[in-house]
């Protein structure tokens, strides 16, 4: 499957160039960028691991983008994601998030249903991925069966 | 309105009746306090009856006022409690009306109570007979007052938050048709549509719990379509369960219910009133349930220009009694919205600080004082080929709501999804880029159309579809079209 999280998931996967152009977008609006990584892409999940703290300070897109690729490289089986954040008064909270990479293969998720009282049925959703320890989630980092 | 001539300083409290100018509701020198809430009327005195009088008459008949004198008067401070017009402006090129604007003391009215505030406002003066017609055309709620409201149940802020979306509009379907369908059908919609890229979908206002579908049923299929989609898309989903129902009692049965089975917003009609809504909201902050309000109704009272109350003065009252979101208009599809009224309604909804814009129909400074902003709702008539004008006009916090250009898509439900959520993320990227979007709208859904045949065939059917007629309420002073 492919997880639908972003604003551009409908999409065809965005290039460097494309995602420079977002990240001048926030840039232009005084928005900081940051990357953040995960194993674990269940909607509910908000805090997928930080690639350092938010850049604050920095205000060209080529050093943005530096970061997005310093981060896939370490990283090239994992959910990743740009936010931008604005801080001004009364939004602070993210203006723009976008996915950058996806691991080759998107396990997806279990739908589990509990039957309960009168017809009610209980719902989770269960991340296929996190049946196995972190770093060993995905494509070329999962051990084979 | 009939009189007896000009009394004396000495006549005021003399039996009979005077102009309610002369009681104290006409003060021309009157300077408005930080603390007063401000009104704004569309007057149409009778013939012969003076713009001043009958502005004097509005503030009397809709504070403390009745047609005579009454000695009673000098038994309270009666100069507090009168509520004063302080202005009449002759509206641009309109003759016979005017815009009479009036001031009420904050002690007029119970704290955080839309009843209270509307039956002083809107209560007996609407229909006062000295007056042809009387609309209420804006009013400045000062934060004095506004803070006496909780607001909406979560705001624009945490909905996003909670929802994970951000930088684009969100996208909504109403299921369709609304009447007549069974709940393991009506569920199949929402599935398809959600499943298919929407973020939201919809009970339409008349669905409550008729004998084709009642509403445990429909609620039991819709969740497992809901959840199901979450499961197929890794996102967030809410299908607007309408909890309007005949009583208190039954609103909050179903409204447990959709909670107890993992919907994450509920929804109800303007009609349940407006004690009602208040409660509903109280009910959806308790609970951490976004809380949708369709304006079902409105149209009776705010659409024509000379009798009524204002779509801002609703959005205003809405705001206050604390609603996440609500019907405000989609300038471009069949439903009445002049393009900078509607504008103006936005404004109202979504900014901390609106200023007076004549332009746009404000006709007040408006501080909410951080009172939580309100997600505008545009529904009827829209669909993808429009993106690029709803983003212009609408901006990117609203929810757009493609009922018929989701599910009357020829390659099905979840492909009008699709093609919608193409075709916004399309738009966004662009608008992102720094394209004039705008002007190349159809060039980048076109763009777009190659990657998703599901946008290029909802273009081919209905690209060319517009709704173009004169808007009926229009500001004064400017002449806008209603659509590009």
């Amino acid at each position: 499957m492919r997880i639908t999280q972003g604003a551009f998931s409908f999409l065809p996967d965005l290039t460097d160039e494309e995602i420079g152009a977002q990240v001048q977008y926030a840039l232009d609006h005084g928005w900081p960028l940051s990357v953040e990584y995960t194993d674990d892409p269940h909607p509910r999940n908000s805090y997928w691991d930080m690639w350092g703290l938010p850049m604050f300070d920095l205000h060209d897109a080529a050093s943005v983008l530096h970061e997005i690729n310093e981060c896939r490289r370490t990283y090239p089986q994992t959910y990743i994601r740009v936010n931008a954040y604005d801080a001004s008064y009364g939004r602070q909270t993210t203006a723009l998030s976008f996915l950058v990479q996806r691991p080759t293969d998107e396990p997806g998720f279990r739908l589990e249903r509990q039957d309960s009282h009168d017809r009610v049925v209980r719902y989770s959703l269960h991340s296929y991925a996190t049946d196995r320890p972190r770093g060993e989630r995905y494509g070329a980092d999962r051990p084979t069966e | 309105m009939t009189v007896t001539d000009e009394p004396q300083e000495n006549e005021r409290w003399g039996a009979g009746v005077i102009p309610y100018a002369q009681m104290g509701y006409w003060m021309p020198d009157y300077e408005p306090k930080p603390s007063d809430i401000l009104a704004a009327f569309r007057i149409t005195p009778q013939d012969g009856v003076p713009a001043e009088e009958a502005g004097a008459a509005v503030a009397g008949e809709s504070s403390t006022a009745t047609w005579t004198v009454v000695w009673t008067d000098r038994l309270t401070a009666h100069e507090h409690y009168q509520a004063k017009c302080y202005r009449v402006e002759p509206v641009p090129g309109t003759p016979g009306q005017w815009i009479a604007y009036i001031a009420y003391d904050l002690d007029l009215f119970e704290e955080g109570s839309i009843a209270n505030l509307t039956s002083s406002i809107i209560g007996n003066v609407f229909g006062f007979k000295p007056l042809k017609a009387l609309r209420l055309e804006d009013m400045r709620i000062p934060p004095h007052y506004a803070k006496t409201f909780p607001g909406a149940p979560h705001g624009i802020v945490m909905e996003r938050e909670y929802l994970n979306k951000f930088g684009r509009p969100l996208l909504g379907a109403t299921t369709k048709p609304k009447l007549g369908l069974s709940a393991r059908n009506y569920g199949r919609v929402v599935y398809e549509a959600l499943r298919g890229g929407l973020d939201f979908t919809k009970d339409d206002e008349n669905v409550n719990s008729q004998p084709f579908m009642r509403w445990r049923d429909r609620y039991l299929f819709v969740m497992e379509g809901v959840h199901r989609a979450q499961a197929e898309t890794g996102e967030i989903k809410g299908h607007y369960l309408n909890v309007t129902a005949a009583t208190m009692e039954d609103m909050y049965e179903r409204a447990e219910f959709a909670k107890e089975i993992g919907s994450v917003i509920v929804m109800i009609d303007l009609t349940i009133g407006y004690t009602a809504i208040q409660s509903m909201s109280s009910w959806a902050r308790r609970n951490g349930v976004l809380l949708h309000l369709h304006r079902a109704g409105h149209g009776t009272y705010t659409r024509q220009k000379s009798h009524g109350v204002s779509f801002r003065v609703i959005s205003k009252w809405m705001r206050l009694a604390g609603v996440d979101h609500i019907h405000a208009g989609t300038v471009v599809g069949k439903l009445e919205g002049d393009p900078m009224m509607v504008a103006g309604y936005y404004d109202t909804l979504r900014l901390n600080h609106v200023d007076a814009d004549p332009a746009k129909g404000l006709y007040f400074e408006q501080d909410w004082a951080a009172l939580n902003p309100v997600m505008p709702v545009a529904s009827g008539g829209i669909h993808a080929g429009q993106m690029h004008q709803l983003l212009h006009y609408l901006g990117e916090d609203v929810v757009l709501q493609f009922g018929g250009g989701t599910i009357g898509h020829p390659m099905g439900i979840a492909y009008g999804a699709e093609a919608n959520r193409v075709a916004l993320e399309a738009m966004i990227k662009a608008r992102n880029e720094g394209r004039d979007y705008l002007a190349e709208g159809s060039d980048i859904l076109k763009a777009a159309a190659k990657h998703s045949r599901a946008l290029a065939t909802a273009l081919d059917v209905w690209g060319d579809i517009t709704f173009n007629y004169e808007s009926t309420d229009t500001p004064d002073v400017v002449a806008t079209p209603t659509s590009s």
